[in-house]
C-alpha cells in the first residue's frame, strides 16, 4: 500500500510547544485561589489508628481543610484503572482508620501555601496501635503471619487470612506427562527487585468545582476515563459531574495507570470548596506511588536430546504490597505472555500474589513479563548449554510462528478466561538474524577468551507482548471538518508522552488524505473526546488507531460525496491525497472547496465517530542481545553494546518507535543492573532519592542499536501492533546470559549487581 | 513575612519582582508563568529546572530567587527569537528527541551552555554534558544525536 503520511519520521503534534516551555502540564496553571493539599503518610508498616485529633492543625491559619477517615465516605475500591468491572480486589479505601505500609494514607490537609500545609501535617495528633507488618513475601501466607485486610468489606480477595491477593492455575495439555517424555529437564529459581517507575513529572493532580459545580480534575494520568467512573463512586457524585482533563504527561510508564491522587484532590476541593493542588515530591512518589511487582519464580522446562522443548511450567510468588492493583493481572501475564513464546506442547502457570506491608506494586511497562523472561530466558539459555546447542539455534527451533495458536492466552486473559490468540503476523526471526548480525553473534560466541581480568561474552533474550487486551480494551474517535479544509480530531486516547497524539494524527490524514498539518487533535479529555480506556497494555496506536481509521473512513466517504456532487462523478471513481480529491478526467477540489461547498450550500457538518476494539491481542516481538564487559576483580558489568530488534507490525512514525524502543532499553537496563527501591526491617524506604536510586544516565548507557523488523499485522490500523512495552524485557536475560557467555556464572536475582557477581564468581572458584 | 524586591533580566527583559528571602528561583519563575521550568525533584539531581544564569547551567531549585538578582536569566521560554526556533529545538523535533518533553527544557538549555562554549563537541561531551538532565522516555540517543546535529548550526552561525 502507498503510503504519504503514516511510515514518515514526522514531528510530534504536540512538539513546539514542549521545546519552547508552552504551558503543557498539569501544573502549568495558575489557579485564583489555589490551596496546596498534602498528604500525611503512615510513618508504620502495619497499625490501628487508634485516636487521631486533626483540631490543632485545623486551627492553623491558612488551613483550610483537614480530612481523617472520620471525615470521607468509606468505599471499597481499587486505584487500578482498569476497564469496570475491574478484575483487581476493591480492599482500597480514600482514608482508613488501618495503615498498610509506609507511606499509607492517614490524613490530607488543604491550605494557603506549601509551607503552612506542611506544618499542618505535624499538628495532626495520631495516636497508633502499632501492628506486627510482614514485609518479606515468603512468610506473608504462613501461619499466624498477620492479616494485613482484616477488614470485613473488601472485595475479591482470593483469601484474606492467608494473605493471598490472588490466585491462578492454568495448565494446558499435561506438565507432568512432558517432564516425563523429556531428556533433560531444568529447573531453577529467579528473584526480582522493586522498580519504580520514575517519571521525571511526578505524580499530580488539580481539582475544583467549575463555574457550574462540577467537579474538574486536571490530572497527570493514563487513564482519564476509569479516574471519572472512579472518582464518581468514591466521592459519591455522578459520573456527569465530574470533568477530568488530561494535558501533557511528563512520562507515565503504567505508573499512572491508576487513580492515585484524583481521589483525595476531588475530596480536598468539595471539602473547601477552592481550587485544591496535591503532588508528590520525588520522595514520595518513590514510596507512595507504585512500583513494579517483586517476584520469587520458578522456572522449569524440558527438551528431548534434539533439542525440542517439550514441557514448561511456572511457578510464581509475587507481592503486590499493601493494596492489591493490578495483581492478578500482572502476573497473569507473567504466565500468558511467556510460556507461550516457545512451543511446549505441555505448560503449566501457577501464581500466588500476596499482601505485604510493603510499598503498592502496580502497572509497569512490560506488566509482568520483564520478571517471567528474565525466568525463562535464563532457563532457555542453560538448557542450550547443557544440549550443546547454539543458544540461537535452539530458540529458532522452538519459538512460536506465523500461523501458530497460542492456547495458554486462552485461559489467562484479564483476570477471567481470554481469547485464543492467533499468530498472523511474524518478524521474531527476521529480528533475530539482524539483531544477531548487528551484534557479530557468530564470531563473537566463536572468540577466545580474553585474558586479564576483564572478559567479555554476547547473550540473547527472546520476547513477546500484547498489542491490547483482546475483547476488552476498546477506544473511540471522532473527526469533523472545518472550513479551511482542516479536520479536528477527537480521541479518547491518552498520550503520555509517547507521540499517541502523533500516531493518531498520522492514521486519520493517512486515511483522509491530507497532510497533517491538516489534523488538529484534542485528546484525553472526558467532557470533549469520546470514550477510550486509556494508554495502557500497548493499546494505544493499534485500538484507538483502529477507532480513529474506522471514523476517518467514514468522513473520508462523506467527503467524497460532497466532492463527487461537485465533481460531477460517482464517488468511487474519485482518487484524492494531499488536500485535494481529483475526478478520472483529471478535474480536481481541494478539501477546503469541499469543506465551504459542504457547510454553506448543502448545510452539512462533515462528521463521524467509531468504536474500536479487538478479539485478539497479537503480539509485538522483540529480540535483544547484548554483550558485556565483566571486571572479575570488582564484579563490574558493563555493557558494551545493546541490539534491540523489534517486530511492531508497520512502524507508523518510525523516529517515535526507535524512541520507545531507546527509552525502554535504558529502563530495561536500570531493571537488570542498578535499579532497586530497597526498605529497611521496618518497612520504611532507604534510597528514595535520585541520587540513591540509580537510573542510567546518558553517559552509562552503552552503544544501543535499534532495528524494526516491519511486519503488516491484518488487526492493526495499517498493519500496526505494538512497541512501547515489550523492548523492556529482553535487557536482563540477554544481560544475564552473556555474563554466562563471559565468565560462565549464572546470575538468578536483579537487579545484577556487582557483589553478586564477585560472589558468584568466587564460589565457582574464579 | 518581609520581603525583598530583586530586580533581574530573565530572557532579555527587565523584571522587579518582590519575594521572600527563602524563595526558590525555581518557584519564582513557575510563580511568574515560566512554566517552562520543571519541577522533578528539588534536589539538584534531575536537571529539569536548569535555566542559564549569566550563561551558566543553574538548577534553579537549588539557588535562592535573592541570589538571582542583578543577573541574566534564561529560560526555555527565551530561546526562540521571532517565531524561529533555536537550532537546537529544531534539532530536538527533527530527531524525535523529544518524548514526553519535561525534562527537555533543561536538557536544550544544558546543551546550549555546552555549544556556546564548545559548537564542536565530542559524543563523549555531549553525553558528559547530558548526565545533568534525567529523562525516562528516550534513553538519550536521539537527544545526543539531536545536540551533534545542533552542534553544526551553531558552527555555522559563528
Amino acid at each position: 500500500m502507498s503510503t504519504h503520511v503514516v511510515g514518515q519520521n514526522l514531528r510530534k503534534v504536540d512538539g513546539v510547544k514542549l521545546v519552547t516551555g508552552g504551558a503543557a502540564f498539569t501544573d502549568d496553571i495558575h489557579l485564583p485561589g489555589l490551596l496546596y493539599g498534602k498528604i500525611l503518610p503512615s510513618p508504620h508498616a502495619h497499625a490501628r489508628i487508634v485516636r487521631i485529633d486533626a483540631s490543632r492543625a485545623r486551627a492553623l491559619a491558612g488551613v483550610h481543610a483537614v480530612l481523617t477517615y472520620k471525615d470521607v465516605p468509606r468505599v471499597p475500591h481499587t486505584t487500578a484503572g482498569q476497564a469496570w468491572p475491574e478484575p483487581s480486589p476493591y480492599d482500597t479505601y480514600l482514608l482508613d482508620s488501618k495503615v498498610r505500609f509506609v507511606g499509607d494514607r492517614v490524613a490530607a490537609v488543604a491550605a494557603e501555601t506549601r509551607a503552612i500545609a506542611e506544618k499542618a501535617l505535624g499538628l495532626i495528633e495520631v495516636e497508633y496501635d502499632v501492628l506486627p507488618a510482614v514485609l518479606d513475601m515468603e512468610q506473608a501466607m504462613a501461619a499466624g503471619a498477620p492479616v494485613i485486610h482484616d477488614e470485613p468489606d473488601s472485595t475479591g480477595i482470593h483469601d484474606r487470612q492467608r494473605n493471598i491477593a490472588g490466585y491462578i492455575l492454568r495448565e494446558i495439555g499435561n506438565v507432568e506427562e512432558g517432564f516425563r517424555a523429556c531428556d533433560l529437564v531444568i529447573e531453577r529459581e529467579f528473584r526480582t527487585g522493586r522498580q519504580q517507575h520514575c517519571p521525571l513529572e511526578p505524580h499530580i493532580s488539580i481539582a475544583w468545582l467549575d463555574a457550574d459545580a462540577r467537579l474538574a480534575i486536571r490530572t497527570s494520568t493514563q487513564v482519564p476515563y476509569h479516574a471519572r467512573r472512579q472518582c464518581a463512586m468514591i466521592l459519591q457524585i455522578p459520573v456527569s459531574r465530574i470533568h477530568v482533563v488530561k494535558p501533557r504527561i511528563g512520562g507515565g510508564f503504567g505508573g499512572k495507570q491508576e487513580m492515585l491522587l484524583e481521589d483525595i484532590a476531588g475530596a480536598l476541593a468539595l471539602a473547601t470548596g477552592r481550587p485544591v493542588k496535591i503532588e508528590y515530591t520525588r520522595e514520595e512518589e518513590f514510596y507512595m506511588a507504585r512500583t513494579r511487582h517483586p517476584q520469587i519464580l520458578r522456572m522449569k522446562m524440558g527438551a528431548k536430546r534434539d533439542g525440542t522443548i517439550v514441557a514448561s511450567q511456572l511457578t510464581v510468588l509475587a507481592t503486590t504490597g499493601a493494596y492489591g492493583s493490578h495483581s492478578t493481572t500482572v502476573q497473569g501475564n507473567t504466565g500468558s505472555k511467556v510460556l507461550p513464546m516457545y512451543r511446549a506442547g505441555h505448560m503449566r502457570f501457577e501464581c500466588h500474589v500476596v499482601y505485604t506491608n510493603t510499598p503498592v506494586a502496580g502497572a509497569f511497562r512490560g506488566y509482568g513479563c520483564p520478571q517471567g523472561f528474565f525466568a525463562q530466558e535464563s532457563v532457555v539459555d542453560e538448557l542450550a548449554h547443557e544440549l550443546k546447542m547454539d543458544p540461537l539455534e535452539f530458540r529458532r527451533r522452538n519459538a512460536i510462528r506465523l500461523g501458530d495458536i497460542d492456547r495458554l492466552s486462552a485461559q489467562l486473559g484479564e483476570g477471567r478466561e481470554g481469547l485464543p490468540r492467533v499468530i498472523r503476523s511474524c518478524g521474531l526471526y527476521q529480528c533475530l538474524d539482524r539483531g544477531a548480525a548487528a551484534i557479530g553473534w557468530a564470531g563473537k560466541r566463536q572468540a577466545r577468551p580474553r585474558r586479564g581480568r576483564l572478559k567479555r561474552g554476547v547473550g540473547v533474550a527472546c520476547t513477546m507482548q500484547g498489542s491490547g487486551i483482546a475483547g476488552i480494551d476498546w477506544a473511540s474517535a471522532f473527526l469533523k471538518m472545518n472550513e479551511d479544509g482542516s479536520f479536528y480530531l477527537q480521541a479518547g486516547a491518552s498520550d503520555v508522552g509517547g507521540g499517541a497524539d502523533t500516531v493518531l494524527a498520522q492514521i486519520a490524514a493517512e486515511t483522509l488524505g491530507v497532510t497533517l498539518d491538516k489534523i488538529v487533535i484534542t485528546s484525553g479529555d472526558t467532557d470533549i473526546t469520546p470514550f477510550d480506556v486509556g494508554a495502557y497494555a500497548s493499546s494505544t496506536t493499534i485500538i484507538s488507531g483502529g477507532a480513529v481509521r474506522k471514523a476517518a473512513e467514514k468522513v473520508r466517504a462523506q467527503v467524497l460525496e460532497v466532492a463527487a456532487r461537485m465533481l460531477d462523478a460517482a464517488p468511487e471513481s474519485l482518487t484524492g491525497c494531499a488536500n485535494a480529491v481529483s475526478a478520472p478526467g483529471g478535474k480536481s477540489v481541494t478539501m477546503t472547496d469541499i469543506a465551504m461547498q459542504a457547510m454553506y450550500k448543502d448545510k452539512l457538518q462533515i462528521m463521524d465517530g467509531a468504536s474500536h476494539y479487538n478479539t485478539d491481542s497479537p503480539p509485538p516481538f522483540s529480540v535483544t542481545f547484548a554483550e558485556v564487559e565483566v571486571d572479575t576483580e570488582t564484579g563490574q558489568v558493563r555493557v558494551v553494546h545493546l541490539v534491540s530488534a523489534v517486530d511492531p507490525g508497520t512502524a507508523i512514525n518510525p523516529m517515535q518507535a526507535e524512541g520507545q524502543v531507546e527509552g525502554a532499553v535504558a529502563q530495561g537496563l536500570g531493571y537488570a543492573l542498578t535499579e532497586e527501591l530497597l526498605l529497611d526491617e521496618l518497612g520504611r524506604p532507604r534510597n528514595a532519592s535520585f541520587l540513591d536510586y540509580k537510573m542510567f544516565t546518558a553517559k552509562d548507557m552503552p552503544k544501543v542499536t535499534t532495528i524494526l523488523a516491519e511486519t503488516d499485522e491484518p488487526l492493526g490500523p495499517y498493519g500496526a501492533k505494538s512497541i512501547s512495552e515489550v523492548p523492556i524485557n529482553g535487557p536482563a536475560p540477554a544481560i544475564a546470559n552473556a555474563i554466562y557467555h563471559a565468565v560462565g556464572i549464572r546470575i538468578r536475582k536483579l537487579p545484577i549487581r556487582p557483589e553478586d557477581v564477585l560472589r558468584a564468581l568466587r564460589g565457582a572458584g574464579c | 513575612m518581609k520581603k525583598l524586591t530583586i530586580r533581574l533580566t530573565v530572557n532579555a527583559e527587565s523584571k522587579e519582582w518582590s519575594i521572600a528571602p527563602g524563595d526558590l528561583l525555581l518557584d519564582v519563575l513557575r510563580r511568574e508563568g515560566y512554566f517552562g521550568v520543571k519541577r522533578g525533584c528539588e534536589k539538584g539531581e534531575c536537571g529539569a529546572c536548569t535555566v542559564l544564569v549569566d550563561g551558566k547551567p543553574i538548577d534553579s531549585c537549588l539557588m535562592f530567587a535573592a541570589q538571582a538578582d542583578g543577573r541574566e536569566v534564561l529560560t526555555i521560554e527565551g530561546l526562540a527569537h521571532g517565531g524561529a526556533l533555536d537550532p537546537l529545538q529544531e534539532a530536538f523535533l527533527d530527531h524525535g528527541a523529544v518524548q514526553c518533553g519535561y525534562c527537555t527544557p533543561g536538557m536544550i538549555l544544558n546543551a546550549k551552555a555546552l555549544l556556546e562554549k564548545n559548537p564542536n563537541p565530542s559524543e563523549r561531551e555531549v553525553r558528559e554534558t547530558l548526565t545533568g538532565n534525567f529523562c525516562r522516555c528516550t534513553g538519550y540517543v536521539k537527544p545526543v544525536e539531536a545536540v551533534l546535529a545542533a552542534a553544526k548550526a551553531y558552527r555555522r552561525a559563528r
